[in-house]
Formats: structure tokens, C-alpha cells, sequence
């Protein structure tokens, strides 16, 4: 197992403070990777400079042995690394469809190729009998489902999800962690997750990373992280022992 | 061709093109001389609309300075024509690359820089006001004095040189309101036009997913002009006078921008019937005024503004997002 995404002591800091100290871990090929941590931990500041929403102060990023660090956030997806955003944006006046046919023309330059690509993302997402609805009619857990979709549409290699079970319920975060360890599983894809939602990282990851002020504090499996007494002291409290 | 430009269109779209486009050709035989000046006037709108509503319309730039590309556009064939002979077509021909590339140059100082919104607006009405002095002081096109293009009577039109009766002028800016129609519906279901109604909705979002959206900005801009110089070429010759206070002004500008945003921004039919509404409500509200007798300086500005006002409130959509739905004629993703 090679490392997909290799971060490299990466740091990032906002005047005085320090959001993300030279923080470096490997995301393995094919693993699904959760980032863990307390509110201002800096998993999205972490997750933005993956994604090329900002460039990290400190360190590199390599992704599939390129460094990309500093790179724009189309060049970053270009290379095959798609995200979605914690409050979620699709575009709000188009149909479901058109939003996945955008991700979906990445790589497509033909329209009628890239909704037949399109189509197919949605049937996985289960989004397909909604495909003619306007996004912005949709409900927040559709909402969710549908960036999902359009990150998938873009034919990623690693799949960046910010946040993407935070406001669900219980059922719908099972019918997400269902459909996404079948992407996982089916496809082989990397995923690299924030979330704060513990039932679907412990369900869906095979790796977590917990981070603290900015600090990497953990490292491991989801039962060996759970345990940890620091990761329990900063982060999960006393009564999840 | 024919299958991509016309495909998606249900038998309900093709009979109403076809009744529309039917009626604009023999529109020129039935009507009078203002009336047919009056359709010119509005198809000029109807073009000019179009182009503009590429830009803001598809990929979301508001530009408030779109009279720079039809004043550039204007002098390029207008120059080549008195000082050197050379007809119109040709003309546009260099009108439209000189265009782009003031698109071009106004494009990149914005998007390069992050200027974007209203600020991005307000550096076009910049670039229009520059263009609006610079050729109120440029002697080589008459400065303010104005350019004139020559005027006799001709016996019959000549197509290739532009000189002729109305009724050709007429067709011709029909060709172009049809070309500029079809143009844009090609553009809007293409890659391309995904990725500008992506950045229209959300630019971050529409990085995120793979776009260079300084690249897709620029073509949008750049279209958008070569586009908008051909109205130019049709103003000159149609006209055949050039002055930088009328052809560059604010006034011009905003002229252009009023169908879409009456008929509808985005859409792709909205930019005529917004001209067509507002050209010829203005007209009605002259003639009803001077029926009824009622003459009071600045009282007819007043009740067109009022009626544009009832417009927009009452369909802030515009007009033709509810006529289509009206007509059964509402088209997926529009």
C-alpha cells in the first residue's frame, strides 16, 4: 500500500494563531481516512489546504507523488482530488442533473457522454428519480447526496468529504456511510473525511487522525484511537470511557 | 448542425419559432416607415441583448459598459469605410477581433486581480467612460465634431456595402437577432455554457469541481464583445453617424442591458421579448400621450418608468420565464 496523499509537516497560521502545526500524515491507496477533532481543531483549515482553497504556510502536500501544494483548487481537481463543502453549495438554479453533468463534463468534453456519466453517479447517490428537481428545492440531506455527486462525477481518485453527515439523522448517516463504504468498496476509491458524526466514523473509517489546537494528537485505528487517553481527555470526554 | 441547434426543441417550440420568425419576415411588408424604424430599433435591442446576456446572463459578469464594444465596433468599420473603402463585412471582420481584445484586456485586469460583483460592474462603466473621452479627443475620428459616413440615394441595396433602403437594414439585423439566438442556445448547451452557469451560480464551487474559471470568464467576455462590435458595424451604416457622447455614454449601455433584465436574465428568448416589450411600450405611451392630447414635459419618462417598475415587481424573473410557462413552452433548465 502506497500513500495517495502525503502531507509533510504542514502548517498554517491566521496573524498570531497557529491553526494547523506541522501537522504530517500518509492516507494509504483505497483506505477510507477520517480527521477527527474538537470545534477549532483546524480539520477545515487542514482540509482547505488540501483541497487548494489555501495555500499551507509550512511543509508539503504530494498527492499521487506530486506536490501539490499551492496549486489552485480546478488544478488540484484536475489531478483527481474532489471535494465537497461543510455548508453545502451546489448550484442553486440548476437541476440535480446539470450540477452532476458540470462535475462530470471534468473529464468529458462531449455534453451527451457526460450526462450519461451523470445519470449514473445519481443511481448510486439514488438521486436519479430526483434528477429533473432544482437543487435549490431539494432537502439538506438530498443537498448533501448531491455534492457528493458532483465531487464524484469529476472521476476523483480521492474524494474529500468536509462535514458531510453533520445535520442528518441517524438513518440518513446510515444510508450515507452505507453508500459511501459501496463506493469504497466497489471502486476502490480513497476517501479522506472530516466529521464530527463518531457512529459513522467508527462504522466507515479504516484510519483516524485526531487533531487538537491545531496539533496531530492521535494516530491509528478507530478502536485503538477511541482509547487513546488523550484523544478522550481533549475530545470525546470522560463518559465515552 | 441542423439536429444539434434545433434538438431538445418539443413541436410546441418549433410552431411558436416558426409563427414568430414568419411574422418578422413579412412584418416589413405590412407596416409603414416609422413602424419599420420602430422593429429595427427593437431588433437592434433584441441583439444587443443577447450578446450582453452572455456575459451576465449565462456566466454571471455584470457588465454595465457594454456600449464600449458596440462604439469600438462602430468606429473600426465606420474608419475603414471613409478612409479607406473598405465595405462593412470586411469591416467587422477586424471590428469583431478588436473587440474581443478590448474584452479581452478588460477581462483579464478584473479576473486576474480578483475584482469581481459591483466592482467588477463599475470598472466597465470605467472602460466605457475612457473610451466615450478618448474619442471625444481623438482627431483622427473627427473627435467630438462626429464621424459621417456618406449619404446619397441609392437605387437599389447593395447588400455588400451596406447602403440601402430600411427594409434591407431591416432583414439584416433580423439575420443577426436569429444567428445571435441560435448562438447562444449552442453555447448555452456546450461544455462551455455548463461551466459558465456554474461559475454564475457559485465561483468557488464551480473551482472546486475542476473549472479554471478565469479561462471560461474570459471567453464569456471575450464572445460577449465580438458578439456586441457587429451591432456597432449596424449602428454606423444604418445611421451613419458616429459620436462619442451618444455611441460610448452610460445612457447607451444600460439601454442594452434593459430587455434582458425586463425579459428575463439567462434566458434565451427573454433579451427579444424584453425589447420588443420595451421598445415598443415606449412607443404606445408617446402615441396614447399625444392622442389623448396630453402633453407635459418628462410625462411620458415618468409612466414608462412606472410600467417598467410594475414589470419588475410583479415578474422579477422577468417577463419571459412567466410567458413561456403561459405558453407551455417552459424549457428544462431555463
Amino acid at each position: 500500500m502506497s500513500a495517495l496523499l502525503s502531507l509533510t509537516r504542514v502548517s498554517k497560521r491566521f496573524r498570531g494563531l497557529v491553526a494547523v502545526d506541522a501537522v504530517s500524515f500518509d492516507v494509504p491507496e483505497g483506505v477510507i481516512f477520517a480527521v477527527i477533532g474538537p470545534n477549532g481543531a483546524g480539520k477545515t483549515t487542514l482540509f482547505n489546504m488540501i483541497a487548494g482553497a489555501m495555500a499551507p504556510d509550512d511543509g508539503a502536500i504530494a498527492f499521487a507523488g506530486e506536490r501539490i501544494s499551492g496549486l489552485t483548487s480546478d488544478a488540484v481537481c484536475r489531478r483527481g482530488v474532489a471535494r465537497t463543502f461543510q455548508l453545502v453549495r451546489p448550484f442553486p438554479a440548476l437541476s440535480v442533473e446539470d450540477n452532476v453533468i458540470v462535475g462530470a463534463l471534468l473529464h468529458h468534453r462531449d455534453v451527451g457522454a457526460a450526462r450519461e456519466r451523470a445519470l449514473a453517479v445519481l443511481r448510486r447517490l439514488e438521486l436519479f428519480d430526483k434528477r429533473n428537481q432544482i437543487a435549490s428545492t431539494l432537502t439538506l440531506p438530498d443537498r448533501k447526496r448531491l455534492e457528493v455527486a458532483r465531487a464524484l462525477a469529476t472521476k476523483p481518485k480521492l474524494l474529500l468529504l468536509d462535514e458531510v453527515m453533520a445535520g442528518l439523522r441517524p438513518t440518513e448517516t446510515d444510508r450515507m456511510v452505507a453508500t459511501l463504504r459501496e463506493i469504497n468498496r466497489d471502486s476502490g476509491l480513497t476517501i479522506l473525511l472530516i466529521e464530527h458524526v463518531m457512529r459513522a466514523v467508527m462504522a466507515l473509517a479504516a484510519r483516524v487522525l485526531v487533531l487538537d489546537h491545531g496539533v496531530a494528537i492521535a494516530a491509528g485505528t478507530p478502536e485503538d484511537v477511541v482509547r487513546d487517553p488523550a484523544v478522550v481527555r481533549s475530545y470525546l470526554g470522560a463518559e465515552a470511557l | 448542425m441542423n439536429a444539434t441547434w434545433l434538438e431538445g426543441l418539443s413541436p410546441r417550440h418549433m410552431i411558436f419559432l416558426g409563427v414568430v420568425l414568419a411574422a418578422l419576415l413579412i412584418a416589413p411588408w405590412l407596416v409603414n416607415d416609422y413602424l419599420l424604424t420602430v422593429l429595427i430599433v427593437i431588433l437592434y435591442f433584441a441583439y444587443t441583448g443577447q450578446a450582453w446576456n452572455i456575459m451576465m446572463g449565462f456566466a454571471g459578469q455584470l457588465s454595465l459598459g457594454h456600449a464600449i464594444y458596440a462604439g469600438l465596433g462602430g468606429y473600426v468599420a465606420a474608419v475603414l469605410f471613409t478612409r479607406y473603402g473598405v465595405g462593412p463585412w470586411l469591416g467587422f471582420l477586424v471590428a469583431m477581433p478588436v473587440c474581443a481584445a478590448c474584452g479581452a484586456v478588460i477581462g483579464f485586469l478584473a479576473f486576474r486581480f480578483g475584482v469581481s460583483g459591483v466592482y467588477f460592474a463599475i470598472l466597465t462603466i470605467a472602460f466605457a467612460e475612457f473610451a466615450r473621452i478618448g474619442f471625444d479627443h481623438l482627431d483622427f475620428v473627427n473627435a467630438s465634431a462626429g464621424l459621417f459616413l456618406p449619404v446619397k440615394q441609392y437605387a437599389y441595396n447593395d447588400l455588400w456595402r451596406l447602403r440601402g433602403s430600411p427594409r434591407m437594414f431591416y432583414y439584416v439585423i433580423l439575420a443577426a437577432t436569429v444567428f445571435a439566438l441560435i448562438l447562444s442556445r449552442l453555447l448555452l448547451r456546450s461544455r462551455i455554457g455548463y461551466f459558465w452557469l456554474a461559475i454564475r451560480e457559485d465561483e468557488p464551487a464551480a473551482r472546486a469541481a475542476g473549472i479554471d474559471t478565469f479561462r471560461y470568464k474570459m471567453y464569456a467576455v471575450m464572445i460577449s464583445a465580438a458578439v456586441t462590435s457587429f451591432a456597432g458595424v449596424f449602428y454606423a451604416f444604418f445611421y451613419n453617424n458616429l459620436f462619442p457622447e451618444q455611441v460610448f455614454s452610460i445612457s447607451r449601455s444600460i439601454e442594452m442591458i434593459l430587455g434582458p433584465v425586463i425579459g428575463g436574465v439567462g434566458t434565451l428568448f427573454g433579451p427579444i421579448v424584453g425589447a420588443f416589450v420595451l421598445t415598443g411600450l415606449a412607443e404606445s405611451v408617446t402615441s396614447a400621450m399625444s392622442a389623448f392630447g396630453f402633453d407635459l414635459p418628462g410625462a411620458k419618462q415618468i409612466f414608462y418608468g412606472i410600467c417598467l417598475l410594475l414589470v419588475v415587481v410583479a415578474l422579477p424573473e422577468g417577463i419571459w420565464p412567466w410567458l413561456a410557462r403561459r405558453l407551455g413552452l417552459g424549457e428544462r433548465g431555463q
